[in-house]
This record gives C-alpha cells, sequence and structure tokens, in this order.
C-alpha cells in the first residue's frame, strides 16, 4: 500500500506520520510537496498536522488553495481514502470536503494533552474492528480544534453516523468536563457522506508506541490499511 | 483605490475572543457593553478600475477571504458611503 503524505509550508507532523505509517507492515509512504499536482498512484492520502501557511487568516483557509488540493478533491471524489490530522482536518474542512469549521478553543488556550475519545461507528475505513464505545487515548496540540456546524448540518452528521470520534472521559461518558476545545456535542472526528475522507483534531500518528503514552492511533491507521487491503482483494 | 473587506462571525458562531474583550472593558468600569464581536478587517490597495474588478473581489470574498460557514463579509467599493 502507497501513502502519500502531504507536506505544506508549516506542516511540522508530516515525519511523525511517516514514522507510524512506515512502521505497519506493507505501508509504503512517503512525503508529497503541496506544490505537486498530482496524487495518481498512491492509495490513500494523509494531510499531516502542523501551522500551514502559519495558520494566516484562518487555519487551512490558504493551503486550501496549494496546488496539490485540486488533485486531493479529485481523488476524494473519486473514493480514495483521505485523513486529515488537526491542520489536515481544518484544510479538509476549508477545501468543503468535510461541512463545519474549526475555530478558536471555547478556552481560548491552546491545549495540549492526552484526551479520551469515543468510537461512535464502527463500519467506517478508519475505526474498523473497533466496536461501539471503544476508548482510544490520543494527544491534542491546537489553539483552534473547536468543531462548529450550523443546526441542520449536526443533524446530517449525526443521521447519517458521520461522527466518528466524540471526546469522553476515562470511563466513555460523553462529558462536557471531557470536551478539551468545546467542541459541539463533543466532536472530535468526522467522516464525509461517502465515509472516505475523515478529520480528527486528535494526532493518532503521535500515538502509534507504547513508549510515546499510547499506541491507539496505530488502531486508526491499521483500520485503514485493512479497508485499503480489502478494497483491493475485492477489485 | 482602496476596498475594504470586514469580516464578522456569524451570528450563531461563540465569539470567545469577543467575549474575553467584553470582561476586560468590565474590569476597566465599563459596563455598557452587551456584546463584543472581534472580527477581521482587510484593506485592499486596487490597481485598475474597482467596478471592473468587484465580481472577483466578491468572489475572493466568499471562497478565500471569509468562510461562509462561520462568518459574514462585507465589501466596500471606494464609491460606496457606509
Amino acid at each position: 500500500m502507497k501513502i502519500a503524505i502531504v507536506q505544506f509550508p508549516g506542516s511540522n507532523c508530516d515525519q511523525d506520520c511517516l514514522a507510524a505509517l512506515r512502521g505497519i507492515d506493507g505501508v509504503e509512504s512517503d512525503y508529497v510537496w503541496h506544490k505537486e499536482t498530482s496524487l495518481h498512484g498512491w492509495d490513500a492520502i494523509v494531510l499531516p498536522g502542523g501551522f500551514s501557511y502559519g495558520d494566516y487568516l484562518r487555519c487551512g483557509a490558504i493551503a486550501r488553495f496549494s496546488p496539490i488540493m485540486r488533485s486531493v478533491v479529485e481523488e476524494a471524489r473519486s473514493g480514495k481514502l483521505v485523513i486529515g490530522i488537526c491542520n489536515g482536518f481544518q484544510i479538509l474542512c476549508e477545501a468543503g470536503l468535510l461541512p463545519g469549521a474549526l475555530v478558536r478553543n471555547r478556552s481560548l488556550h491552546f491545549v495540549c494533552q492526552m484526551v479520551t475519545t469515543r468510537v461512535e461507528v464502527s463500519d467506517s475505513p478508519f475505526t474498523r474492528g473497533m466496536p461501539v464505545g471503544t476508548l482510544l487515548r490520543l494527544p491534542v496540540a491546537h489553539g483552534e480544534g473547536c468543531y462548529y456546524a450550523d443546526e441542520r448540518t449536526l443533524r446530517d452528521l449525526n443521521e447519517r453516523q458521520q461522527v466518528i470520534l466524540r471526546y469522553c472521559d476515562s470511563s466513555g461518558r460523553v462529558a462536557p468536563e471531557a470536551n478539551p476545545n468545546g467542541s459541539v456535542q463533543n466532536i472530535a472526528g468526522i467522516c464525509n457522506a461517502d465515509r472516505n475522507v475523515f478529520g480528527l483534531m486528535p494526532h493518532p500518528d503521535r500515538a502509534c508506541e507504547e513508549r510515546l503514552g499510547s499506541s491507539d492511533g496505530r488502531r486508526i491507521f491499521e483500520s485503514m490499511i485493512g479497508s485499503l487491503v480489502r478494497d483491493q482483494a475485492a477489485a | 483605490m482602496k476596498v475594504k473587506v470586514i469580516v464578522t462571525p456569524k451570528e450563531t458562531v461563540l465569539d470567545p475572543q469577543g467575549a474575553a474583550v467584553r470582561e476586560a472593558m468590565q474590569h476597566l468600569g465599563f459596563s455598557g457593553a452587551r456584546e463584543v464581536r472581534i472580527g477581521r478587517y482587510l484593506e485592499i490597495d486596487l490597481e485598475g478600475d474597482p467596478v471592473e474588478q468587484e465580481p472577483k473581489l466578491r468572489e475572493l470574498c466568499h471562497d478565500l477571504l471569509s468562510n461562509p460557514v462561520i462568518e459574514d463579509y462585507r465589501l466596500e467599493m471606494p464609491n460606496e458611503k457606509k
């Protein structure tokens, strides 16, 4: 499996993603510079975390118009798996590949901590083999991670089971105290209606080995790879 | 010729920055602010005919300068009164 990691000026989790992916059997992964115009030949695409373009204007607002993004949009529309982590999630929302937006944390503080998230959907390509209620311990590090969507969008997201992860406490209770940034309905990660584009604020890339405090992030990447293997076998 | 773009958070979007500023104003003895909303102000120095460029500017306001999911914008052309 070949997985592209898109590098924007200001990406800073590209190396974490590369290390995480190369640590999985059968995965080839490499960087693709944002000035490139094609993602043909890659099986999946990662938009890593960081501060693309210094977060100028709005987080992800300028990266969204990078030359590579046209190809990201095309590949996403054709069904290729795309995962956007942190700044990558912000870029996916700005690009209109995911609904809603990420705004300043309610507390106004940058949050940098380990959080617990609850898997809400077990049949997405990113959470296969994880029953609903599975808890994943993942780190967050962001200033603009408060997920916002209007009432109607929220209703659609819930009805179509597009909310993949919610912030919860260590017993799995989705409670206001467990919400690190004020996200509406404790939303930590969502997918599109076609379920091939996933955006999340927590960093699975920074939680792929026990010595990093958690290896739960690895399960998300392994689920992606598993989905790709299954799809290729079926083709 | 300068055009101005004023971007403000939509009514439905929480503005914690504005709330913090309102609180600071209260600390300074000013209790007359019901709400403070913080947006963004852009000044764009144009070359050429502003009228001709207005449609493209509106497009840019919508696609780049604001995020319609969370923000509203107002484009002020040079000949317009506020």
